[in-house]
């Protein structure tokens, strides 16, 4: 519990630093925003975004009741976008964090160990590299089937790759400098030299991965539910838009199309000034810099 | 038994010209309670030398010959795992350059306590508590644990680099060339240090150096090596009064005095050998006043001349 709360602090800590920085502070608000909005979705919603014929007449208006209109099934765009952030949110987090996670591990060990190990990993990062991202994304969505979870295991699957290289880069210079041969001086075993002195040299570059990931992933989940190999029965972005699409009358709907697009736009945004932020935050002299 | 042995000990980098011989038939020793001090010119292999003390040669170096033998135990021997132990808890080093030998991205508390977590199995919290000990130690004092390297002065980092060194209280410390780039006063502070710790901790250390106050300030012993040999060895006192070896000579009499009588400096003339192709003989030859005709063609081994005074010269009968 006490450890909890200690880490929490450091987390109040972290924020604290992040909004110094006029960056940071743009995307923690947009971060926020859409955390809240994702959080409590179902408390701001005005209609049930699930019920087809909401209203008596399909492509209704904006009007007081559904703020912005309703699609070609009578649903509540509104509450749509709404749940939507749900579903992006969440596949940028999972995708990211299993990508980040895979492609670290493969970056350290390679780096560290160089040689026939290093070479055999990255030879498989290569293989994965060399693959078309989009082709390949469409082909295995569209074989393991419109689900949420595919998507994120898709988009982990062709990120990892990007991860794993720059990782690696960063630990074959750090591994040269003078502290890890002085720690190693000292007793300090591969372990203990790859996570403990090599690794919080390369978080901050792992961040700034990690929220391109995050981007990437929720661009990736929008472009598969566009093309219609999302699942249909969760509403997401990319799904609004492919409804659209496929209505017909995407041309003179923009409350339809208007709204997602924006969504989109304004989170991969945030999270784009956050992962800036977090790159400069971590690199040691700030605070003095800011004088903090 | 001495402490630490070393025996002929022989390294060479394998390079596309050849084998350079960086340290070649080196013997020496360490005793309890001793400071040994090696001096001599860059490239001359004090630093090869005691990075092979722990088995830290990497290719294309090699130590193709000779006895390494700490607490009864031969180093080269020993297994990777063995060899990871007894780094920090055994033999433990103080690296040039603290500027760079530091983590600049944790804290100097977490780099300390980090050591100790390696070497012996307490908690976090007690390793923690340990390394402020250490900065009490090395008079830093245990408010800064929570800063990072970049928050140090250059004096202060070598300090730092000190406590980690001795956190898992090594059986043997070596230094290499630890004053070096520091302004006189921070190089007087952290001498001192050194005198303290070998005081509180009779620790015995190994003193790498090229400036020959340094190790008249700390050590009781010095071995003066030149072109990857040991040319002279014996009690700092009276190898500063009595240099024997034409080398040591020349080396002691290009550097001033500061409470001695006044007199000229001298360089040594010419440039230490390449160690691809060393002369034949002596090595010191072609720079020697003395030069003999033996000294060409035969190598002069070091012997014992008097009261325990190693030299290898053919001068000295």
């Amino acid at each position: 519990m006490v450890k909890f709360l200690k880490q929490l602090e450091s987390v109040r800590e972290f924020v604290k630093l992040l909004w110094t920085h006029r960056m940071g502070r743009a995307g923690l608000i947009i971060f926020s925003l859409f955390a809240v909005v994702a959080t409590f979705a179902p408390f701001l919603r005005t209609v049930d975004p699930n019920i087809t014929g909401a209203a008596e007449n399909m492509l209704v208006p904006p009007c007081s009741q559904f703020w912005l209109g309703t699609d070609d099934l009578a649903r509540d765009i509104w509450s749509q976008v709404l749940f939507g952030s749900r579903i992006s949110l969440m596949v940028g987090f999972l995708a990211a964090s299993l990508s980040v996670f895979v492609g670290t591990m493969m970056g350290v060990i390679a780096g560290f160990y160089g040689g026939r190990i290093g070479e055999v990993l990255m030879r498989i990062v290569d293989f994965f590299m060399m693959l078309p991202t989009l082709p390949l994304m469409i082909i295995l969505a569209a074989v393991l089937g419109p689900s949420i979870w595919n998507i994120i295991f898709v988009v982990a699957l062709v990120s990892w790759p990007t991860t794993a290289r720059v990782v690696r880069s960063q630990v074959l210079s750090i591994k040269e400098r003078t502290f890890v041969e002085a720690s190693r001086c000292v007793g300090a075993g591969d372990f203990l030299l790859m996570f403990g002195e090599i690794f919080p040299n390369v978080v901050p570059i792992i961040f700034a991965q990690a929220v391109l990931v995050v981007t990437w992933a929720i661009y990736s989940e929008a472009v598969l539910a566009f093309l219609g190999l999302g699942d249909p029965t969760t509403i997401s972005w990319g799904m609004m838009l492919h409804f659209a699409f496929e209505s017909g009358v995407m041309s003179r709907t923009p409350n339809w199309i208007a709204p997602p697009v924006g969504s989109i736009v304004v989170l991969i945004l945030g999270f784009t000034f956050l992962g800036t932020a977090i790159t400069d935050v971590l690199k040691p002299g700030y605070r003095e810099v800011r004088g903090l | 038994m001495a402490l630490l042995d070393v025996e002929n000990l022989k390294i060479y980098y394998f390079t596309q010209e050849g084998p350079v011989k960086a340290v070649d038939d080196v013997s020496f020793s360490v005793n309890e309670d001793e400071t040994l001090g090696l001096i001599g010119e860059s490239g001359c292999g004090k630093t090869t030398a005691v990075f092979a003390i722990l088995r830290f040669v990497t290719p294309p170096g090699r130590i193709v010959g000779g006895k390494i033998v700490f607490e009864g135990r031969d180093i080269i021997t020993l297994s990777d795992e063995e060899m990871r132990l007894l780094r920090g808890k055994g033999i433990a080093m103080v690296f040039q350059g603290a500027q760079s030998a530091l983590n600049p991205v944790m804290t100097v508390g977490k780099q300390i306590s980090e050591v100790i977590l390696e070497h012996e199995s307490i908690t976090k919290e007690e390793a923690w508590e340990k390394a402020k000990k250490q900065l009490e130690l090395v008079g830093i004092g245990s408010a800064r644990a929570k800063n990072y390297p970049h928050e140090f002065s250059g004096g202060m980092k070598q300090r730092v680099m000190v406590a980690i060194a001795t956190a898992c209280n090594p059986g043997l410390l070596i230094m290499d060339e630890p004053v070096t780039g520091l302004d006189v006063i921070v190089q007087r502070q952290l001498l001192t240090l050194t005198n303290d710790l070998r005081a509180k901790m009779h620790l015995p250390i190994i003193f790498i150096t090229h400036d020959l106050s340094v190790i008249a300030e700390t050590c009781d012993r010095v071995a003066v090596m030149y072109a990857g040999k040991i040319v002279e060895q014996g009690n700092t006192v009276s190898l500063y009064k009595d240099p024997m070896h034409p080398y040591s000579k020349a080396l002691i009499r290009s550097y001033p005095s500061v409470k001695g009588e006044k007199r000229e400096l001298k360089s040594i003339p010419g440039a230490p050998p390449r160690l691809i192709n060393p002369p034949s003989g002596c090595r010191f030859h072609p720079r020697c006043e003395y030069a003999m005709d033996i000294c060409r063609t035969e190598e002069p081994p070091l012997e014992n001349r008097n009261n325990g005074r190693l030299v290898a010269c053919h001068l000295i009968k």
